[in-house]
């Protein structure tokens, strides 16, 4: 009986362990597939600012680089111990990873590191709304006495003793995405949301003439993106279309499918709707489920961020238009302001990594394309 | 509800007995879904109209099947937390199936079903031969599910739009084409015939069977000479099979296999079994129970929506709701 319960538990972990490796096997394979063709496309943009970067920094940077090009095939584990000492360390902590957002700002961190010959490690919690989680993983960074820290608070006021500390021991602090209520901060690389979100209510009244209902479904009530989007867009509407009434403003946690249900009952509940606003991806992807489902093409939507549905609908011409950020710009420009504080050069503020509009007729301009991800 | 019994007969009368009561249960659980019904209509002229009747068939189609997994499970007296990230595992699966390596459509959906079966299977060796309770060992499942759902798929979702088929095979309405203008997708159809089996199998097989034994008295069935182990490990299996059909129906919807989706649904799908009358304790709960409870939650969270609630208060009301419904239930028992 012993003997048998042993060999169970030997043969499931035994599985564990194949799955674990058939997994690893097939992750690994797509990321470094993927590498050559991030560091193909943004590298000519960003050229010219590394040139302007002062002479002192190009020198310093030149010999990591060199390191670096030699051992790519090398494990990174193995690079790691004996690089430490020269190679600037920047944790870079978003507000996830798992989402299509993240993922591109990753790439963007990624790629300026591999130009600036920074190491980088790029975490965040499993959901936005998990403050804590956030909290230990820049405790367990500071740790590391890292050169610089990048953040992308989940919360503006949670994160600021830590980031004290950090301060109080001479890491410069750098926020991507959203700020933190404190001027700890060197610098912010975000997307001005409220402007954004003003711009998509121009665009919906221009759409719909000016006048009728218009609903909006927003990801959740707490967040800085989701509160300023949704702000953003329902106070430009107040203050400049009057005939514009907002008939329902929800929240489906960026939940495609619970964007879905809670689309379909909006739409329901307001048979003269003619248009919708989804601030961000799984909120649009929901209006979209909704409104084909429903076969309600005549509605105007209008998105935002990006995703591969999202472009289908709007080269297909079901969405009318969407809100992009330049998640990849903030990516690398979060991990090149870091290492432009660490060099001791001067920063601004605030670092506006800015917005557009973009429909079927520019969604392919070279303006356009690098900033949409699948 | 768990007296001592001593022998499996024992258990059979009491089961007998466990109907009829069930049977009240059903018809409050029934008639709180007609008052609901009742009233959002009175309320809201866009209430009862055939399309948002059907939005809320097919907001039921996912959560539904997940609780009729979970149904057999907690009347084994267990628990399975895992059957989001589960159902979303699943989903990744049939998109590595049809997608990736472009095989046929119903493999696609074989994967799904095999890879939550799997999943429970796995649950289950780990409840009944490592002794490992329930709730820790779903909770396990339930971080493995989700880190492989993200690893396998590359943290990227899976589109299927190269296979419009698979949308179809739940989005599209075979009913339609008989009956033109009864749109009802075949997702709706997908659920009531897997609770139509589910009912099948808990009141007319051995399996279903030994589930309501294993609930009311385990160490009674296991004196009995029953092979406890085996068939609890069978009942998580099968609460896998049905996450699986779940992440199947919520691909096919989607169009895409999400790897980021599915925290939360496991709470959704043990709200609509304890509202449809199953008692965590185990050893009763029924189909139709369970089933009425799933469109408890859908007419409750549509109704609401359509009357522009805001949704910090849907919250407040849903969770109310499945506080009232046990209640009542437990008056009931007191009752007999």
């Amino acid at each position: 009986m012993t003997a048998k319960r042993w060999l169970t538990g030997f043969v499931v972990i035994l599985a564990a362990i194949a799955l674990l490796a058939a997994c690893g096997g097939g992750g690994a394979a797509p990321a470094e597939e993927a590498a050559p063709v991030e560091e193909a496309a943004p590298a000519e943009e960003v050229a010219p600012a590394e040139e302007a970067a002062p002479a002192e920094e190009a020198a310093e940077e030149a010999a990591p680089a060199e390191e670096e090009a030699a051992p790519t095939e090398a494990p990174a584990e193995e690079a790691a111990p004996e690089e430490a000492a020269e190679t600037p360390y920047i944790p870079v902590i978003s507000k996830g990873f798992q989402h299509q957002f993240w993922q591109a700002v990753k790439a963007g961190s990624e790629q300026a590191a591999a130009d600036l010959g920074v190491e980088i490690t790029f975490e965040g919690p499993e959901s936005e709304s998990q403050v804590d989680k956030q909290l230990e993983m820049v405790q367990a960074a500071l740790a590391k006495n890292p050169s610089a820290l990048c953040i992308a608070a989940l919360d503006s006021k949670a994160l600021i003793p830590l980031l004290e500390e950090a301060d109080a021991a001479g890491i410069p602090v750098i926020g991507f995405d959203s700020g933190v209520d404190s001027d700890i901060l060197v610098t912010t690389a975000a997307t001005d949301n409220i402007a954004a979100a003003g711009m998509a209510a121009d665009k919906m009244a221009e759409l719909i003439g000016g006048e009728g209902q218009v609903a909006v479904i927003v990801h959740d009530q707490t967040s800085r993106t989701g509160i300023d989007r949704r702000d953003g867009f329902l106070n430009r509407m107040a203050e400049a279309y009057p005939d514009i009434e907002i008939v329902d403003v929800q929240y489906g946690g960026g939940d495609h499918l619970r964007s879905t249900d809670l689309a379909k009952a909006i739409i329901q509940a307001h048979p003269d709707l003619k248009g919708f606003f989804g601030a961000n991806e799984g909120s649009i992807i929901g209006v979209l489920n909704a409104v084909t489902e429903l076969g309600r093409d005549d509605l105007v939507v209008i998105g935002y961020d990006s995703g591969k549905q999202q472009l289908d609908a709007i080269r297909s011409g079901l969405e009318a238009g969407a809100i992009t950020q330049n998640p990849v710009g903030i990516g690398y420009k979060c991990v090149e302001a870091a290492v432009m504080a660490i060099n001791g050069e001067p920063l601004d503020k605030v670092i506006d990594t800015g917005f557009f509009w973009y429909d079927a007729t520019n969604i392919d301009s070279e303006e356009i394309q690098p900033l949409l991800y699948e | 509800m768990t007296t001592d019994t001593t022998e499996l007969t024992t258990s059979v009368r009491e089961r007998r007995a466990l109907f009829r009561s069930d049977a009240t249960q059903k018809l409050l659980a029934f008639a709180g879904l007609i008052a609901l019904f009742v009233v959002f209509s009175l309320a809201s002229p866009n209430f009862f109209k055939f399309d948002n009747i059907i939005g809320i068939l097919l907001a039921t189609a996912v959560n539904g099947v997940l609780a009729l997994g979970v149904t057999f499970i907690i009347v084994t007296a267990g628990i399975d937390l895992s059957v989001g990230t589960v159902m979303t595992l699943s989903a990744v699966m049939s998109g590595v199936f049809v997608t990736f390596w472009g095989l046929p459509i119903p493999l696609g959906i074989l994967a799904g079903l095999a890879t939550g079966a799997l999943a429970g299977f796995v649950n289950g060796i780990a409840i009944s031969k490592m002794k490992i309770p329930p709730f820790i060992a779903t909770l396990g499942m339930m971080m493995m599910a989700k880190g492989l759902a993200l690893v396998i798929s590359g943290a990227k979702p899976i589109y299927f739009n190269d296979t419009p088929a698979f949308r179809q095979m739940a989005m599209g309405s075979l009913i339609g084409r008989v009956i033109p203008g009864f749109e009802v997708p075949n997702a709706v159809f997908i659920l009531f015939g897997a609770a139509i089996i589910a009912n099948l199998i808990l009141t007319k097989t051995v399996l279903g069977r030994y589930t309501v034994a294993l609930g009311s008295n385990e160490e009674a069935t296991r004196l009995s000479g029953v092979n406890v182990d085996a068939w609890k490990t069978a009942v998580y299996a099968l609460g896998g099979a049905f996450s699986g059909l779940g992440g199947v129906l919520m691909a096919a919807r989607l169009n895409s296999a999400q790897p980021a989706l599915g925290a939360g649904y496991e709470l959704d799908a043990i709200a609509a079994v304890v509202i449809g009358g199953t008692s965590l304790s185990g050893g009763e709960g029924t189909i139709l129970g369970t089933v009425i409870g799933a469109f408890i939650i859908s007419v409750l969270t549509n109704g609401l929506r359509i009357l522009s609630v805001p949704q910090e208060w849907q919250m407040v009301v849903t969770g109310a709701i499945v506080i009232l419904a046990v209640y009542a239930d437990i008056i009931r028992r007191r009752n007999q």
